[in-house]
């Protein structure tokens, strides 16, 4: 074997395998004659919303843009993952973004997503409930189309239980008198539906986490009152035996088998026990989140996704066109219809599609969205609710008699957490 | 690897040398692309200020983030949590796949299906081998809660110490194979004589063991430690499926995951990052320096 020879084969071997990657690379060359192709990252709906709605928008706008979904995964944390990696590297392959609502002031201040303004913010938020546009803004202005939100409720055994409870204290007590089923149903895993938990039960105490995207709020007295309740349950009878992982589908099941006769969870949760469990689903009763302080009203958890522009696509024009049909009246219907989303525009739930998903609730569900306490906006959410969740879990750690060690040790995590300070 | 002398260098050697360093070149070119750029890159942001989130408020941080690192009880945590992890299921891993590799290496018939089957866990992926021990352990779902002795609401993942029971039970079965496999490839390298020498001055199997094959193996055993236990200290996929960190059984690897993606703190997850790399490099340091690991020996024609 000669090297010269070897030498020829090595190049033209390389050159190949160069000649390869750069064909491979340069696929997909725009054409401006046809309609604009937009593509639409968003969480996947089982019931198949994300298709129906990019389809009619696609043929609604008459060749002037056609959407593609581009799912994530079920994950929320997951669907986050992916989205900043691509964000984060300018990737110019996203127009639409599905953001969930504790993304909008990390994505907003890392000039990710582009603001409304004009007609179009107009019609986005036309009759769409204020929390659920809070939730969409950041620093006063809007960064995306509300599309659906989601609330929780008080699901309980009406054969158990004849009148549903007012207040948190008073249905662990219902609960550990009771022989059998005696166990609520809540989200304790150590991951985000904690953090839905923790901050809905701080909000309905009368105070809230932050008061402004830097500034720590976490009154004592009803912090304290919150901590309470998270360690009266988890240390008492009335915890499911596997509350430190409990997340919205095992609640669900653990309710389903008839293990509980309480339950917070979002609306999903009837239409799963009327076909998964018929005879628990026959005796299923809904109410409000309850209280923490029987004085005042309770402030029930609100998600739900928004619909926003990346600030690196190449489409921006059609994309918000596209977004707020995307985001429309017609669309948010049919994501009740197809896979039970309750809608962010506050005048739909009256219409058919609603009473027909949620059959004698739509009020209950308009009611508790109105009152809701969404979890704080700040572009340092993910360290604030990594913080929380280090600091309060596993939630049986809360000596219900003694909060006020772990509400220093949450305090200080969170203000923490604001400043961006320390590992978490 | 034989060189001659220089002087005695024929032209023929050295152009066959030239040779093996042109065909080694892209390999190292790929290697530096791959390994060096990322390695040296997460060193440049460790010392800085990078968030992603606040692109506006980069700056330079000298060793802030490692101070923030070290001095954190966190990562103390962690460290032990990961320690702890890779002792327990090296330990095992070692005494099963010593087991396994004997088994294999004397199986008189049927010998690949034997070896074949040993190796089936090892090519599961680690994320569906998590999920599917996960399923089983679930009080909801799983087989476990139901088998004699064990309480049917025991809640695994409930607790720190059944939770990492889990976690090494997953590990071990996912890695055993490949443990047992690189201590057969030391095995089939002994002799036979030398055991029919011991057998015939009436050695015992066990003195056959511990004189004859232990010693022989040492290199292999020393290379499948090595490779495990570094393995094992950056373990993430198992812990992350099975609890994420949670009730105390994160992983350096996931603390670093937590600062990096979630929060999206450059500086810091690369300080995690670049610890974690001086932690592997010093695990590596101790086997070939301190006990004399030899990575070109205990392979079959090594």
């Amino acid at each position: 074997m000669k090297s010269g020879w070897a030498k020829r084969a090595l190049i033209a071997a390389t050159a190949a395998a160069l000649a390869a990657t750069a064909l491979a690379s340069c696929g997909g060359s725009s054409d401006e004659s046809g309609p604009r192709e937009l593509t639409f990252f968003v969480a996947i709906q089982p019931g198949g919303t994300i298709e129906e709605v990019s389809k009619r928008c696609s043929e609604e706008s008459k060749g002037k843009y056609t959407i593609t979904p581009e799912f994530l995964p079920t994950d929320a944390s997951q669907q986050r993952e992916q989205l900043v990696r691509r964000l984060g590297a300018e990737d110019s392959s996203i127009d639409i973004v599905g953001m969930d609502v504790i993304w909008t002031g990390e994505f907003a201040n890392a000039g990710w997503v582009e603001p409304w303004t004009g007609a179009l913010k107009k019609q986005v938020t036309e009759k769409v409930f204020p929390n659920v546009i809070e939730t969409a803004s950041f620093e006063d202005k809007l960064f995306a189309a509300p599309f659906n939100t989601n609330t929780q409720l008080l699901w309980y055994r009406k054969d158990l239980v004849k009148k549903p409870p007012k207040t948190w204290d008073e249905m662990i007590k219902v609960a550990e008198g009771l022989k059998e089923a005696g166990s609520i149903q809540v989200q304790a895993s150590r991951y985000e539906g904690y953090m839905v938990f923790v901050n809905a039960l701080i909000e309905s105490a009368g105070t809230e986490i932050l008061s402004g995207p830097e500034e720590v709020d976490l009154e004592q007295g009803p912090t304290e009152m919150a901590l309470q309740v998270i360690g009266k349950l988890a240390n008492g009878g009335a915890a499911p035996p596997s509350l430190s992982t409990s997340d919205e589908d095992s609640a669900r099941l653990g309710f389903e088998a008839g293990e509980s006769a309480f339950m917070t969870n979002y609306t999903f949760a009837y239409g799963s026990a009327q076909e998964e469990a018929p005879d628990i689903g026959k005796v299923m009763g809904f109410a409000r989140f309850p209280r923490v302080d029987a004085g005042k009203p309770s402030k029930p958890p609100l998600g739900g996704f928004n619909l926003a522009v990346s600030s690196f696509s190449e489409n921006k024009d059609v994309a918000f066109e596209a977004a707020a049909c995307l985001a429309n009246d017609t669309s948010q219907k049919t994501a009740v219809e197809l896979d039970g989303l309750p809608p962010s525009r506050s005048d739909l739930y009256a219409d058919k599609a609603v009473t027909k998903a949620y059959p004698g609730f739509a009020g209950l569900v308009k009611e508790s969205i109105e009152a809701s306490g969404p979890r704080p906006t700040t572009p340092a959410y993910q360290d604030v609710t990594l913080a929380v969740q280090r600091a309060l879990h596993p939630p049986d750690k809360i000596d219900p008699e003694d909060t006020e060690s772990i509400y220093d040790e949450l305090k200080s995590n969170v203000e923490d957490a604001v400043k961006r300070e320390g590992l978490l | 690897m034989e060189a001659g002398t220089p002087a005695k260098t024929s032209s023929r050697t050295r152009s066959e040398r030239k040779l093996a360093w042109m065909l080694c070149a892209p390999a190292v070119v790929a290697m530096l692309l791959v390994t060096a750029y990322p390695i040296a890159y997460a060193v440049v942001l460790s010392l800085q200020n990078v968030d992603l989130r606040f692109p506006d408020e980069n700056s330079f941080a000298g060793l802030s983030n490692y101070a923030t690192v070290l001095t954190s009880s966190l990562w103390w945590t962690d460290i032990f949590n990961t320690v702890f992890l890779m002792v327990t299921t090296v330990a095992i891993e070692l005494v099963l796949g010593m087991a396994i590799a004997l088994v294999m290496h004397r199986a008189i018939f049927g010998r690949g299906v034997v070896r074949t089957s040993v190796l089936i866990p090892y090519g599961i992926i680690t994320v569906v081998a998590a999920f599917a021990w996960q399923f089983a352990f679930a009080p909801e779902t799983g087989f476990v809660n139901n088998l004699p002795l064990i309480s049917d609401e025991m809640d695994w993942f409930g607790g720190r110490f059944s939770s990492f029971a889990v976690i090494i039970l997953a590990e071990v079965w996912k890695t055993t194979p490949f443990m047992a496999l690189l201590l057969l490839a030391g095995l089939v390298t002994i002799d036979d004589q030398l055991y029919e020498a011991a057998r015939v001055d009436g050695a015992t199997a066990w003195q056959r063991f511990t004189r004859i094959t232990l010693p022989l193996m040492k290199p292999a055993i020393l290379v499948a430690l090595l490779f495990r236990t570094l393995d094992a200290f950056r373990v993430f996929d198992t812990i992350f499926i099975m609890t994420r960190g949670a009730l105390d059984t994160e992983s350096v690897s996931i603390l670093g995951y937590n600062q990096l993606i979630s929060r999206l703190n450059l500086g810091l997850g690369s300080a995690v990052s670049v610890l974690i790399f001086l932690c592997v490099f010093l695990i590596a340091f101790v086997f070939v320096r301190g006990f004399g690991a030899k990575l070109d020996e205990g392979r079959p024609g090594g």
